[in-house]
């Protein structure tokens, strides 16, 4: 696990983690000791603050853009209709698809925020099931693309009632 | 199950003084985030998503009720419940603040002795979370990750082989997981190494929040450390390498201790019985003072300087107890903060003469 670095000296380790929810926007602020001293962060309960987020300014790489943010602002997901532009405003995402759409980016927010973009944990046993069925599936459909080239058409139409059985399972 | 069972009582499962190293940790706590497949997530799913979310996760409770290591539980609409039940359920830090404040569409499932909740419909559709006493992170984890098993028999998860868990911010993605230990560490802060420990925590990854995190100073020097990401590695390695660190702390907590006691100790026992004296005869008493004073009990309770009289569990059950919420939610009205003050003074006389 790698350190999230402080927002504002950009140095130190950030050590000092607060969560607001401001007009219904969540901001996250991610300081070291220092610097939440010198901001009075520390010590202080509940006081107000409206720095962009550690979150917004990842994405947004500190008002700085990185390569693609330009174009990346009108990309808009299009089962939900978030746009990419107000991803970075709010720091989160309104659908699984958005994983899609915004994937180029994620790439670059995800390696800044876990130092990694591959998970590497639980699998849901349903979803593991269903990822096997479909490796299944697509591999029968080679081979019976295989047999029809060579004019088994029995063997065709078993591998074929098999594909039709497992597509069933994964309905 | 009855919720007011749940509302009505100051003790909750953590509170068990028997958890392991229950001198420094108070509890642990594992999270689970989880979201559906065909809902948007809640930032996005409006009213009709939220009920739809909210008919699905009913159906799948049913199992986890009938479940014998993980039932009975019950699943309670939060816009069914007063704001006063609402933020009795953020003081026993069963909810969210975020959670209480925006009921609309909103559901908690609870176990009874409170070592599972789930928040339905917060920022991701489920939080699963378990709570257990002590450092007792890998306990906490085998029953939200059984809590888990379950509803995903019954629900399609948001999930992809590259990302993992899916979530609505992108700090929580992948395993979804945020594990979790509450620590009580007074002789850091009066040694003044907390600020260091801290520092070194930040650059293993974990993070640093007071007790009522979100945004708040840390009262009563109890901690809460977590992990702060949750993509790459596995539950077991996040979790493990939380407990090393956890290790560390503990280690570094009593040294402090023994060494406060070895060289201050006259002013460390004046200081612990001064505190035990205001408790017992204050008449007025805000939160904030309460939860100082508590501080210094529990560390002569935990270093035998106050050997009877007072047990930990009580001194645990007071961390809830004394918060204005619960004790409202006791005298049965709405108080004015003055008059709070008064009933909460009352309290824990009568709480700590029992
Ligand atoms: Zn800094
Ligand atoms: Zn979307």
């Amino acid at each position: 696990m790698r350190p999230v670095l402080c927002q504002e000296c950009g140095k130190r380790p950030a050590t000092v983690h607060l969560t607001q929810i401001i007009n219904g926007q969540k901001r996250e602020l991610h300081l070291c000791e220092q610097c939440a001293r010198a901001r009075g962060e520390l010590g202080i309960m509940g006081e107000p603050f409206t720095i962009p987020t550690l979150l917004s300014s990842i994405i947004t790489d500190g008002g700085h853009t990185f390569p693609g943010a330009g174009q990346a602002a009108g990309l808009r997901c299009d089962r939900c209709g978030l746009t990419y532009a107000e991803f970075a405003r709010t720091g989160m995402l309104g659908c699984r698809h958005c994983y899609q759409a915004f994937e180029n980016q994620l790439e670059s927010v995800l390696r800044r925020l876990h130092g990694t973009t591959v998970h590497g944990g639980k699998v849901p046993s349903r979803t593991g099931e269903e990822a096997r069925l479909k490796r299944e599936i697509s591999r029968l459909q080679e081979e019976l693309a295989q047999v029809v080239i060579r004019e088994e058409y029995e063997k065709a139409a078993q591998i074929r009632d098999r594909i039709r059985e497992l597509e069933k399972k994964l309905r | 199950m009855n919720l007011d069972d749940v509302l009505y009582n100051s003790h909750s499962c953590w509170m068990d003084p028997s958890g392991p190293d229950s001198d420094v940790v108070l509890s642990a706590r594992v999270r689970l985030a989880r979201n559906l497949e065909d809902v948007p997530f809640p930032s996005r799913m409006g009213e009709e998503g939220a009920q739809r979310v909210l008919r699905m996760v009913e159906r799948a409770v049913e199992d986890l009720d009938r479940d014998p290591q993980l039932g009975p539980v019950g699943m309670f609409r939060l816009d069914d419940l007063g704001a006063l039940d609402r933020q009795v359920l953020v003081e026993k830090h069963l909810i969210s603040p975020n959670h209480a404040q925006q009921p609309r569409g909103r559901a908690i499932i609870l176990r009874q002795d409170e070592s599972l909740c789930i928040m339905v419909n917060e920022e991701d559709h489920l939080r699963i979370q378990s709570l257990a006493p002590g450092m007792q992170l890998d306990e906490a984890w085998r029953m939200a990750q059984a809590a888990d098993d379950v509803l995903e028999g019954r629900l399609n998860y948001a999930f992809c082989q590259r990302r993992g868990y899916l979530t609505t911010c992108p700090t929580n993605v992948g395993t979804g997981m945020r594990g979790s230990v509450m620590m009580h560490l007074p002789g850091l802060a009066m040694v003044g190494q907390a600020r260091q420990v801290f520092s070194a925590l930040g650059k293993l990854g974990l993070a640093v929040r007071g007790l009522y995190g979100e945004g708040s100073e840390a009262h009563g020097n109890i901690f809460q450390i977590s992990n702060q990401t949750s993509l790459g590695p596995s539950e077991e390695e996040i979790l493990r390498n939380l407990k090393a660190v956890s290790a560390q702390v503990i280690a570094h907590e009593r040294n402090a201790r023994r060494a406060l006691l070895s060289q201050t100790r006259i002013q460390l026992e004046d200081r612990v019985w001064r505190a035990y004296g205001l408790l017992l005869h204050a008449r007025v008493i805000s939160s904030e003072e309460a939860i100082r004073l508590w501080s210094d009990v529990r560390l002569g309770v935990d270093l035998g300087i106050i050997s009877e009289g007072i047990s930990t569990e009580t001194l645990n059950e007071l961390l809830v107890a004394t918060r204005p919420g619960f004790i409202q939610k006791v005298v049965g009205r709405e108080l004015e903060p003055s008059q709070r003050d008064a009933e909460r003074a009352a309290l824990i006389r009568h709480r700590l003469r029992r």
